[in-house]
């Protein structure tokens, strides 16, 4: 399988005036085209600054990393990845549409081809005929969907996601967690995705990465091999409650909840 | 049914107001009437005459309301709109000055704010100067603009709106920093990973989200525009304004003429913040303010 992001020995430290804080030590990982890897781990555990640093969002002190080939900042300047943030980060100023739309405008695609575009980033994420309305008018689910929608826009091949379900309720995660494998099995998109969800990890991933704090660092990685087009029923599976047990022992190993 | 509950509390305020200004003008002119009454050897006066006599004196010290709303009625209603004797005229020679200056004071005010966000340690080195601007009284300040200008050969309207816009120009500097900056870390890295440029992020970011509080600044400096102006006239009075005419009222104590035009100052004041309050509104539907 090709790599699509690696990382080598990536380390990154903050000065901060009590001291230096390790936030990522000596990270090495390999992701392949069309993967869908989760990094979980307890707050400070460094994955929200791992995946801010294959955005390029972060710089490591040392260590290398490549995505799809380039360094960080080349490939964000060839807009290679989406990112959807914990918040969904709508322009409260601009419609649904007007939001999509942003990335278009700013890459310089033409205004028939945005509506276009517009309009198939809707239907992908079920919001088509709310293009007109202003972000308030949506409900949170809605409101991140929107910004899927975005971050897909311009056709990154790459997706990343930073705890993009926190701050939902159940019900909804479940059903958004769904939406996503879907659109990812359709899509073939690679994608990475922070979250602190034992099942959400398991459900979604391909591989589960478990980080654990102080310093930050890649306590264990674990493969899923669920197939593509699984369904909530899976959770139920021994499998399943296998590889959940596995991750939560992993936490707890690496954390120890001082 | 709403209308009369919004109205009802102005109205409630309005009335209470009204009756400690009769009060008021009552007191304040008391002496002033039994000194009248004495001075024409009239001994034969009960309270009553006295009371209504406060109420109507030519140069009273506190006009009574109604004093001033004859006035007002004289000097809008009955003199021909271009008399000097008019207050529609001096009032639309000080609109023209507040509305320039305006205009001169925002834009110089938006300029200066986006070159502060821009350089970060101008902010630093500017931002000083910029308050102490305003420490120094208008008073004082406004004859020496108008000398300097006039030796530049600016006259007439400019000196007047260079006055007005030097007291505006600063809440919307203030307000302006404040609102460029107000953009989270969250749609700021949005942009960064589009890789937009400094003009996108500004146009598409930071420009939006710094309007609610320009329009505020705005109002602000739409009414400091007026103060400017009507000092100006007071420095320039012979082109007119309602400056010029609290002046000649002071000279002559004429006092009913100072609280008239005083009170149009006022109204035009409140309708030009009423005018900005209406752009504010009809810009935040189109941008998707909750309504």
């Amino acid at each position: 399988m090709q790599a699509t992001i690696d990382i080598k020995q990536v380390s990154l430290t903050y000065e901060t005036n009590d001291g230096s804080v390790n936030a990522l030590s000596d990270i090495c990982l390999t992701i392949g085209r069309g993967e869908f890897v989760s990094l979980i781990g307890p707050s400070g555990c460094g994955k929200t600054t791992l995946l801010r640093t294959i955005a390029d969002l972060e710089t490591p002190t040392s260590g290398d990393i490549r995505v799809n080939g380039m360094t960080p900042s080349e490939a964000r300047k060839k807009r290679s990845y989406g990112y959807v943030f914990q918040a969904p980060a709508l322009y409260p100023w601009r419609t649904v549409g007007g939001n999509i739309s942003l990335p278009l405008e700013i890459m310089g695609i033409t205004k028939q081809e945005r509506k276009k575009r517009i309009a198939a980033g809707l239907e992908m994420v079920g919001l088509s005929g709310f293009e007109g309305k202003f972000p308030w008018a949506l409900s949170g689910g809605m409101q991140q969907r929107a910004s899927i929608a975005r971050a897909l826009s311009f056709d990154p091949d790459i997706l990343l996601m930073d705890e993009p379900f926190g701050a939902l309720d159940e019900i909804v995660r479940d059903k958004l967690n769904e939406q996503l494998l879907r659109l990812w099995d359709r899509t073939l998109k690679t994608v990475v995705f922070v979250t602190h969800s034992i099942p959400e990890a398991v459900f979604l991933s391909t591989k589960i990465v478990v980080m654990s704090p102080r310093p930050g660092r890649i306590h264990d990685v674990i493969e899923c091999n669920f197939p593509r087009d699984r369904s909530l029923e899976i959770r139920e599976t021994a499998e399943f409650l296998a590889i959940a047990n596995r991750v939560r022992r992993g936490l707890r190993e690496g954390h120890g909840y001082d | 049914m709403t209308s009369t509950r919004r109205f009802y509390p102005v109205f409630v305020v309005l009335t209470a107001l009204v009756a400690v200004w009769y009060v008021g003008a009552i007191w304040l002119n008391w002496d002033l009437q039994r000194n009248a009454f004495e001075n024409i050897h009239n001994s034969n006066f009960t309270t009553s005459d006295l009371v209504i006599g406060t109420l109507g004196q030519e140069r009273p010290r506190l006009p009574a309301p109604h004093q001033i709303v004859f006035e007002l009625e004289k000097s809008i209603l009955e003199v021909a709109p271009g008399s000097k004797r008019s207050l529609i005229y001096h009032s639309v020679i000080t609109l023209e000055a507040t509305l320039l200056g305006f205009v001169m004071g925002a834009l110089a005010g938006i300029s200066l704010a986006i070159l502060l966000v821009k350089v970060r340690t101008l902010e630093k080195g500017a931002m000083p100067w910029i308050i102490a601007s305003q420490t120094i009284p208008i008073i004082a300040l406004a004859p020496m603009i108008v000398v300097i200008l006039n030796q530049l050969d600016i006259t007439g309207l400019i000196p007047k709106a260079v006055i007005a816009a030097y007291l505006s120009f600063f809440p919307v500097t203030v307000g302006m920093v404040k609102g460029l900056r107000s953009p989270d870390l969250q749609q700021m890295d949005l942009m960064r990973t589009y890789d937009g440029s400094q003009i996108e992020t500004f146009l598409k970011l930071r420009l939006p989200s710094s309007l609610p509080y320009l329009f505020s600044s705005m109002k602000i400096a739409v009414s400091a525009s007026l103060v400017g102006s009507v000092v100006a006239e007071i420095t320039k009075s012979e082109d007119g304004g309602l400056g010029a005419r609290l002046l000649a009222g002071s000279y002559y104590g004429q006092t009913i003429q100072i609280w008239s035009a005083l009170l149009t100052a006022a109204s035009v004041a409140a309708a030009l913040i009423a005018a900005v309050g209406l752009i504010e509104r009809l810009t935040g539907t189109a941008m998707g303010v909750r309504a």
